[in-house]
C-alpha cells in the first residue's frame, strides 16, 4: 500500500502542534489584554446624564465639598447621590428659571426621581463600602481622579479587581491625612514637605490600617 | 421506588436488630441511627450514603456521543469566551430621591417595631426595612412574648408579603371591582337590614387578639343589636377554656414561667412549638443549660401520642395514645391527693410513671408545674390546674391571666349556631374576615351548604381560597407590614402594629372593613386605631402614642393576674379505648393551612419526619408492620362514613393505636403549587372529635407516593463506602446523665467500656498554618437547649437569600439551607429518645473544602471563615465531594426566582443571589460581620462581645447558639469552648471545626431510669 503522507508531513504536524499551542496562547493574552483596555473598562468615557451636571463648575469653580451632595460618604457604603431637593436648595435661587436645570425643577415639582446613569458601576456581587476608606485615609481623588476637572463625568479608573488590590496589597501609596481626604490635587510634598511613602507609612500606623485582601471583604 | 424494601419482614426479626442496633455502644455497636431504612437496610439509604448528590448525570449514557459532546464542548467554550471577553458592562441607572425622606441612608437598614397578630397572642418583632422594604423580622427584646426571639413561622412571613399569589383586587363574583363599589354595597344590603336590627348580619373572623377590632365589632353590634359576631380559629383553645371554666368558673390562660420551674409534667401539651412557644422555649432553655459546676437543671416529663420537640426535649417521653394520656392525669392526680375519679384501671406502665412523676412533683412543691395540651379534653385541663394548685404552683411557676381573645368564646358551639342560623335562612349577609372556614370548619357541620344559603356573602383575606370560592364579595387583605393595627399579647401587653410599606396591591386592613359595615365607613386604619388609642391614653395621648409605635409594647397594658378560686368538679366517667386512634394537628409547618402557598414552610423538614411539601398518615413502627406498610405506602383511614387516602409515615416514637394526622394539606384552591398538595384531614375532623377520634380503621391501597424527606441526606456518621463507622458516634452526639456530668464532665457520655474518640491531632498538619488574624469567629451550640424548632432554618434562608428547590429537587437530596437540623434516634424504634443537632459549616481551620477548589473560589480568611466567592465558583462540587458535615449546597438549576418582580424587593441587599452552577454556603452571616468590624474600625475600636450576632442566634429562642472572638478568653464564645463538655464534631479528622458543640445532658428520675 502507498504512503498517504509525504514525509513532510511530519514537519507539518509538528509545527502545528507547537503552531496551535501558540495560536491559543495569542488568543488567550489578547483576551486578557483586551478585557484591560479602556475600550473594555468604558474608564474614561464621559457619560451624558439627563441634566449636564458639571463637577468641574460645582467643585472646581465654586469649590464645593463633596460631602456638600454625597452626605452619607462617610457614614455608609454608598456615598448617596443627592436629592433634587439638595439641587433645589440653591437653584430655586440661582438659575432659577435656566432651561438646562428643568429637569431638576420637574422632578422636585412632581416628586420624581431623576434618573441618573451610574458612572463608578461594581457588579451585583462586590460590596464597597466608602466610610471605612474615607476612616482609613483614602482620598477622593484616589480612586475618582480630578472630579474638579470633570465637566462631565467619567471613571478614572477601571474599577477592576486588579486594580482594587494593586492598591490594598500597598496602601501607604494613597492616603492622607483626614484634613485632606476631599481636597482635589494634593500634593504631600507641596503640602507637608514628605514623600508619599513616608507620609502613607506614618497613616498607616496612625490610622491603623489594616488593608484586606481576602474574598470576603468584598465578595459575599 | 418506595424506600423500605422489606415490608412482610417478620416482627419479631426486627425486634431483634433493633435491639442489636441500640444497645449501649461499647466501641463497635451502633448507638444513634436516623431513619428505619438502615436499622432495616434500606436501599434509600445507602444511596444517599454513597453519594454526595444521589441523583446526578454521572456520564454520559449514549454511546454515540463522545463527538457530540466535544462539539458542544467546543462551542461552549467559545460562547465563553465571547461572553467573557467581549460583553461591557450594561449601563445601570440610579433613581435618586425628588425629596429624602427623614432619616434614610442608602443602603442602612432600619429597624421599625410592629407585633405579629397571631391568633395564640401577639408577637412583638423589630423588621429590618431597607430604602422602605421589610426584609426580614427579629424578635423585639421589650416584648414579653417574643424577649427578642422569634419562631420559623414568624420569620417566614416577609415571604408572605411579597407572595405574587396573593389576592390583589376587590372583587364581585369573580369579576374585577372597586373598594367604593364595595362599600356601597354593604350600605345597601345593611340599610335592608336597619329595620330589623340587623337580625340577618353574621361576622365571622378568627381569634380576635386586635383590642380596636373589638370594639369596632362591638361598636357595630350596638349599631345592629341583633347581628352576631362568631370566633371561628381551627386551631382554638376550647379544651383549655373548658378547662378553666370546670376549674375555676371563669375563662382563664395559664401562663407558666418555665424559668421556675424545677419539675414539669406535660399532659400532651407541645408548649415550646410556635408563637406561643418562643417565650416559653425561653424560660425553658435557662434551665437545661448545664455549665461545669452549674447544673441546675429542671426535669421534664412528656406523655404524648406523637413525637413533638416538646416530647423530644423530655427527660422521660411517654408515647400514649392520647386518650390514654386522661388515665395518667387521673393516676398522677390521685397520688398527689387530688381527690379524682376512674384513676383505678390498672396498667403497669402508666402506674410506674404515674407514682414517679408524682412523688417527683411532690417533692418539688411551688416549683413543679402540670401542663395540659390542647388536644386533651376539658377536664384533664381542670386536673391539671387542680393539681397546681395542690403543688401550691398558682402564683409561682403558673400565674392565670384573662384570655387573650377579647371576646372569649368556645369556638365549636358558635359556629354551630352560625350554622344553624344559616340553614333557617336567619342569615342575610354574612362576613368572612380573614378566615377560610369552607376549609377549616368540622367536617359534620357541612359548613358550605348553609353557606350557600346566605343572600350576600363576603369574604376578606389575603387569598382567593376555598371560602372565596363561594363568596359574592372578595375584599384583598393588606399583610400585617402593610397594615395599621394593634394587637395584645398573651399576657395583655398591647402592640400597634405599624405598617413597613404601603399596600402593595391596595390591600385593605379588618379595621377598614368593619368600618365600611358601620357608620365609619371611609376611615382610615390608622385613624381607627389612633381614635381608639386617643380615647383610651387621654391626657398626653401624642408622647405616648410616639413611645408606643417606636417601642413595640405600651407601657402598664399587661394584665394583672385573675383571682381564681378552685372549684369542685365531677370528671366524666373514662373513655374507653376502642380501636384505632385519629389524632388532628396543626402541621409544624404550615399551622392550619394558611401558609400553604409559602416555599420556605414548605420545604422546612418538619421537626420529628423531616418531611417536606407533605403532610403523611403516621403510624408506629409496629402499627405499620401489623398493616404491612412502609413509608409511601398510601393508606385509606376510615373514620365512619368518612374516609381519605395519604402516604403512610412509620414514625419511631409514635404511640401504638394512634394514627396522627396533620391538618393544613390537601387544600384545593391555594395557589400554583400548594393545591392538592397532601390529604385534607379536615375531611375527617368532627365537631364533637376536634383533636382526637377513636374507632378509625387503616387499609392498604396498594398505591405508593413518593415522599420528600430529608432524614436520609447529608449523611456525616457514615462513611461514602457505606460503611457505618461505629466508632465516630461519640465524634457527633454526646449524651449523658447530669449526675454524671457532674462527677466526670469530660467522658460522662461513654456508655461503660466504650474508648473516647474524637480530639484533633494537635497542629499536625500537611498544609502549611494559616495566618491569624485580628479575630478568630467561632460558634459554639448548646445542644441542651436546642429544641429543633427550625425557627433558625428559615432565618437563614431569609438572611441568606436562600431560594426554594422544590418537592422534586428535595426528593433528589438537593434542598439549599444552609443550616440543617439533623434528628437521631437512639434506643428501640418503639421508645426512642430523639436528639436534635444543627448543622450549619464548620469553618474548618484546615478546610477539606479548600483544598481541592481548582479556581480557589473558596479560600481561607484570616479571620477564620471558609469563604465563598460565588463570582469564582466554576461548579466543580468537588468542594461538596471532600466535606465531611455536608453543609455545602449547589444550585444545580437556577434555583432563585430572577423573574418574578416582587420577590426582588424582599431580598437582602447585602447577599449575593446566587445564580446557576455556583456553590453555596454558610459563612457565619459574614455581610453582617463586615457590617460590624467596619462600623468598629471607623470608631478605632475592636469589634466588641455581642455585637456581631448571626441570624441564626438572634432567632433562637433557646440563645443554643453563641458566636465571637474565640480569641478573646472573655468573650461568650470562648467561655463556652473552655467547658469541658464542648466537643468538635468528627474532630478526629483534623479539620478543627471553628463550630463546636456542647454535649447533651439529660436530667432522669432515678426512680424510673437508674442511672448508667
Amino acid at each position: 500500500m502507498a504512503q498517504i503522507f509525504p514525509k513532510s508531513s511530519n514537519t507539518l504536524s509538528k509545527a502545528s502542534v507547537v503552531g496551535a499551542g501558540a495560536v491559543l496562547a495569542t488568543v488567550g493574552l489578547a483576551t486578557l489584554h483586551a478585557n484591560r483596555t479602556t475600550y473594555m473598562t468604558t474608564e474614561d468615557l464621559p457619560i451624558e446624564q439627563v441634566v449636564q451636571f458639571t463637577h468641574s463648575h460645582h467643585v472646581g469653580t465654586l469649590g464645593l465639598d463633596c460631602r456638600f451632595c454625597h452626605t452619607a460618604v462617610e457614614d455608609q457604603a454608598y456615598a448617596g447621590i443627592p436629592p433634587s431637593k439638595t439641587c433645589m436648595g440653591c437653584h430655586s435661587v440661582v438659575w432659577k428659571d435656566a432651561p438646562i436645570l428643568e429637569p431638576v425643577r420637574a422632578s422636585y415639582r412632581d416628586d420624581t426621581s431623576l434618573e441618573w446613569i451610574k458612572v463608578h458601576d461594581l457588579p451585583e456581587f462586590v460590596y464597597f463600602n466608602h466610610s471605612i476608606h474615607i476612616a482609613k485615609g483614602v482620598g477622593c481623588e484616589s480612586c475618582h481622579g480630578r472630579v474638579d476637572k470633570m465637566p462631565l463625568m467619567w471613571r478614572e479608573n477601571s474599577l477592576n479587581m486588579e486594580w482594587c488590590i494593586a492598591c490594598h496589597r500597598a496602601p501607604e501609596k494613597h492616603l492622607r491625612p483626614h484634613d485632606q481626604i476631599f481636597t482635589m490635587g494634593w500634593d504631600p510634598m507641596k503640602a507637608l514637605g514628605l514623600s508619599q511613602d513616608e507620609l502613607g507609612r506614618r497613616i498607616l500606623e496612625e490610622n491603623q490600617v489594616k488593608s484586606r485582601t481576602n474574598c470576603a471583604s468584598c465578595h459575599r | 421506588m418506595s424506600p423500605m424494601q422489606n415490608p412482610g419482614q417478620d416482627e419479631g426479626v426486627l425486634v431483634n436488630e433493633t435491639e442489636m442496633a441500640t444497645a449501649p455502644s461499647t466501641g463497635g455497636a451502633r448507638r444513634f441511627w436516623k431513619s428505619l431504612d438502615e436499622v432495616e437496610g434500606g436501599e434509600s439509604f445507602e444511596q444517599f450514603v454513597q453519594r454526595e448528590y444521589p441523583s446526578q448525570a454521572h456520564k454520559f449514557q449514549d454511546p454515540p456521543e463522545r463527538r457530540e459532546f466535544l462539539k458542544l464542548m467546543g462551542a461552549s467554550l467559545a460562547l465563553a469566551g465571547v461572553s467573557a471577553s467581549c460583553t461591557r458592562q450594561p449601563k445601570e441607572r440610579i433613581f435618586a430621591y425628588a425629596k429624602n425622606p427623614e432619616s434614610t441612608l442608602p443602603g442602612k437598614a432600619l429597624f421599625y417595631a410592629s407585633a405579629i397578630p397571631w391568633s395564640s397572642g401577639a408577637l412583638g418583632v423589630l423588621v429590618e426595612s431597607h430604602e422602605g422594604r421589610p426584609t426580614k423580622l427579629e424578635g423585639n427584646p421589650e416584648h414579653p412574648a417574643s424577649l427578642g426571639a422569634t419562631d420559623a413561622q414568624s420569620q417566614a412571613l416577609v415571604l408572605g408579603l411579597y407572595d405574587p399569589q396573593r389576592s390583589q383586587t376587590t372583587t364581585l363574583r369573580g369579576e374585577v371591582s372597586t373598594w367604593n363599589d364595595f362599600c356601597a354595597a354593604m350600605k345597601a344590603a345593611l340599610g335592608e337590614q336597619t329595620s330589623a336590627q340587623g337580625a340577618g348580619v353574621r361576622i365571622l373572623s378568627g381569634a380576635v387578639v386586635s383590642p380596636t377590632l373589638a370594639e369596632q365589632l362591638r361598636a357595630l353590634l350596638a349599631l345592629y343589636p341583633k347581628a352576631r359576631w362568631t370566633q371561628w380559629e381551627p386551631v382554638h383553645r376550647d379544651n383549655a377554656r373548658g378547662g378553666a371554666l370546670l376549674a375555676f368558673g371563669q375563662d382563664v390562660n395559664a401562663l407558666v414561667d418555665y424559668s421556675k420551674a424545677d419539675v414539669v409534667l406535660s399532659l400532651e401539651a407541645d408548649f415550646l412549638s410556635g408563637p406561643a412557644g418562643v417565650r416559653a422555649t425561653k424560660q425553658f432553655a435557662t434551665r437545661r443549660k448545664v455549665r461545669a459546676g452549674a447544673a441546675n437543671m429542671s426535669r421534664l416529663y412528656v406523655a404524648e401520642s406523637a413525637p413533638t420537640i416538646t416530647g423530644a426535649s423530655a427527660d422521660h417521653r411517654l408515647a400514649l395514645r392520647s386518650g390514654a394520656v386522661d388515665l395518667l392525669a387521673r393516676k398522677v392526680a390521685k397520688a398527689l391527693g387530688v381527690s379524682v375519679s376512674g384513676a383505678d384501671a390498672a396498667d403497669a406502665q402508666l402506674d410506674r410513671f404515674a407514682a414517679a412523676v408524682a412523688k417527683d412533683l411532690k417533692a418539688r412543691q411551688g416549683a413543679a408545674v402540670v401542663v395540659a395540651g390542647e388536644s386533651q379534653p376539658a377536664h384533664v385541663h381542670a386536673l391539671a390546674h387542680a393539681m397546681n394548685a395542690r403543688l401550691n404552683a398558682i402564683g409561682k411557676t403558673v400565674r392565670y391571666v384573662p384570655p387573650v381573645e377579647l371576646e372569649s368564646s368556645g369556638h365549636v358551639e358558635e359556629l354551630r349556631t352560625l350554622v344553624q342560623d344559616m340553614n333557617a335562612g336567619k342569615v342575610q349577609l354574612l362576613v368572612l374576615l380573614d378566615t377560610n372556614p369552607v376549609y377549616t370548619a368540622p367536617a359534620d357541620l357541612k359548613f358550605t351548604e348553609a353557606l350557600d344559603k346566605v343572600a350576600t356573602r363576603v369574604h376578606f383575606g389575603l387569598y382567593k381560597d376555598e371560602s372565596e370560592r363561594r363568596c359574592h364579595w372578595h375584599v384583598a387583605a393588606a399583610h400585617f407590614l402593610e397594615s395599621w393595627s394593634d394587637v395584645r399579647a398573651d399576657d395583655g401587653t398591647v402592640s400597634v402594629v405599624q405598617p413597613l410599606i404601603a399596600p402593595l396591591y391596595n390591600g385593605k386592613t379588618a379595621h377598614e372593613v368593619v368600618a365600611a359595615l358601620s357608620d365609619k365607613a371611609g376611615m382610615s386604619a390608622y385613624d381607627i386605631v389612633r381614635e381608639r388609642w386617643q380615647k383610651a391614653l387621654g391626657e398626653g395621648f401624642e408622647a405616648q402614642w410616639r413611645r408606643a409605635v417606636h417601642d413595640g409594647v405600651t407601657a402598664r397594658t399587661a394584665f394583672d393576674p385573675a383571682e381564681v378560686a378552685l372549684r369542685s368538679f365531677d370528671l366524666p366517667a373514662p373513655a374507653a379505648a376502642s380501636g384505632l386512634e385519629l389524632t388532628f394537628v396543626p402541621d409544624p409547618a404550615i399551622h392550619d393551612g394558611r401558609f400553604a402557598s409559602n416555599g420556605w414552610l414548605q420545604e422546612l423538614p418538619k421537626p420529628m419526619t423531616k418531611l417536606t411539601w407533605d403532610n403523611a398518615v403516621q403510624l408506629s413502627p409496629t402499627a405499620a408492620a401489623r398493616l404491612g406498610v412502609v413509608n409511601g405506602d398510601v393508606v385509606e383511614v376510615a373514620l365512619g362514613d368518612k374516609r381519605l387516602r395519604g402516604p403512610a409515615w412509620v414514625q419511631p416514637g409514635q404511640a401504638d393505636d394512634s394514627v396522627q394526622l396533620a391538618l393544613g394539606f390537601g387544600r384545593t384552591h391555594a395557589g400554583s403549587f400548594a393545591t392538592n398538595l397532601g390529604y385534607d384531614a379536615y375531611a375527617l375532623r368532627s365537631s364533637a372529635a376536634q383533636w382526637s377520634a377513636n374507632g378509625a380503621t387503616l387499609s392498604k391501597t396498594g398505591e405508593t407516593h413518593k415522599l420528600a424527606t430529608t432524614q436520609a441526606h447529608d449523611r456525616i456518621d457514615v462513611t461514602p463506602e457505606g460503611i457505618h463507622t461505629e466508632h465516630r458516634q461519640n465524634e457527633i452526639l454526646r449524651i449523658g446523665t447530669v449526675d454524671r456530668f457532674q462527677k466526670d464532665p469530660k467522658t460522662f457520655f461513654l456508655a461503660p467500656g466504650e474508648a473516647l474518640h474524637g480530639g484533633g491531632h494537635g497542629d499536625t498538619s500537611i498544609y502549611p498554618p494559616h495566618e491569624r488574624g485580628e479575630y478568630a469567629w467561632g460558634m459554639v451550640i448548646d445542644l441542651n437547649a436546642c429544641t429543633a424548632c427550625n425557627a433558625c432554618v428559615v432565618a437563614c434562608a431569609a438572611e441568606n437569600n436562600i431560594p426554594v428547590v422544590g418537592k422534586k429537587e428535595v426528593l433528589r437530596g438537593r434542598e439549599m439551607h444552609w443550616i440543617r437540623i439533623d434528628r437521631y434516634f437512639d434506643g428501640t424504634r418503639e421508645r426512642p429518645r430523639i436528639h436534635a443537632q444543627p448543622i450549619p459549616c464548620m469553618q474548618c481551620e484546615n478546610a477539606p473544602c479548600e483544598t481541592v477548589c481548582p479556581v480557589a473560589a473558596t479560600s481561607h480568611g484570616p479571620e477564620g471563615l471558609n469563604e465563598m466567592t460565588y463570582n469564582r465558583c466554576v461548579g466543580t462540587r468537588y468542594c461538596a465531594n471532600n466535606c465531611p458535615y455536608k453543609v455545602r449546597r449547589f444550585n444545580f438549576f437556577l434555583y432563585a426566582d430572577y423573574g418574578t418582580e416582587s420577590y426582588k424587593l424582599g431580598r437582602n441587599p447585602d447577599v449575593t443571589v446566587r445564580s446557576r452552577g455556583v456553590m453555596e454556603k454558610c459563612t457565619y452571616c459574614v455581610q453582617r460581620i463586615n457590617r460590624a468590624r467596619v462600623t468598629a474600625h471607623k470608631a478605632g475600636r475592636k469589634v466588641q462581645d455581642g455585637e456581631i450576632v448571626t441570624a441564626c442566634q438572634q432567632v433562637c429562642p433557646a440563645d443554643a447558639i453563641a458566636f465571637g472572638n474565640i480569641d478573646d478568653a472573655q468573650s461568650q464564645v470562648a467561655r463556652l469552648k473552655a467547658e469541658p463538655h464542648n466537643y468538635g464534631l468528627l474532630e478526629s479528622l483534623n479539620t478543627k471545626p471553628r463550630t463546636s458543640y456542647l454535649a447533651k445532658v439529660t436530667n432522669p428520675n432515678p426512680d424510673l431510669e437508674p442511672s448508667a
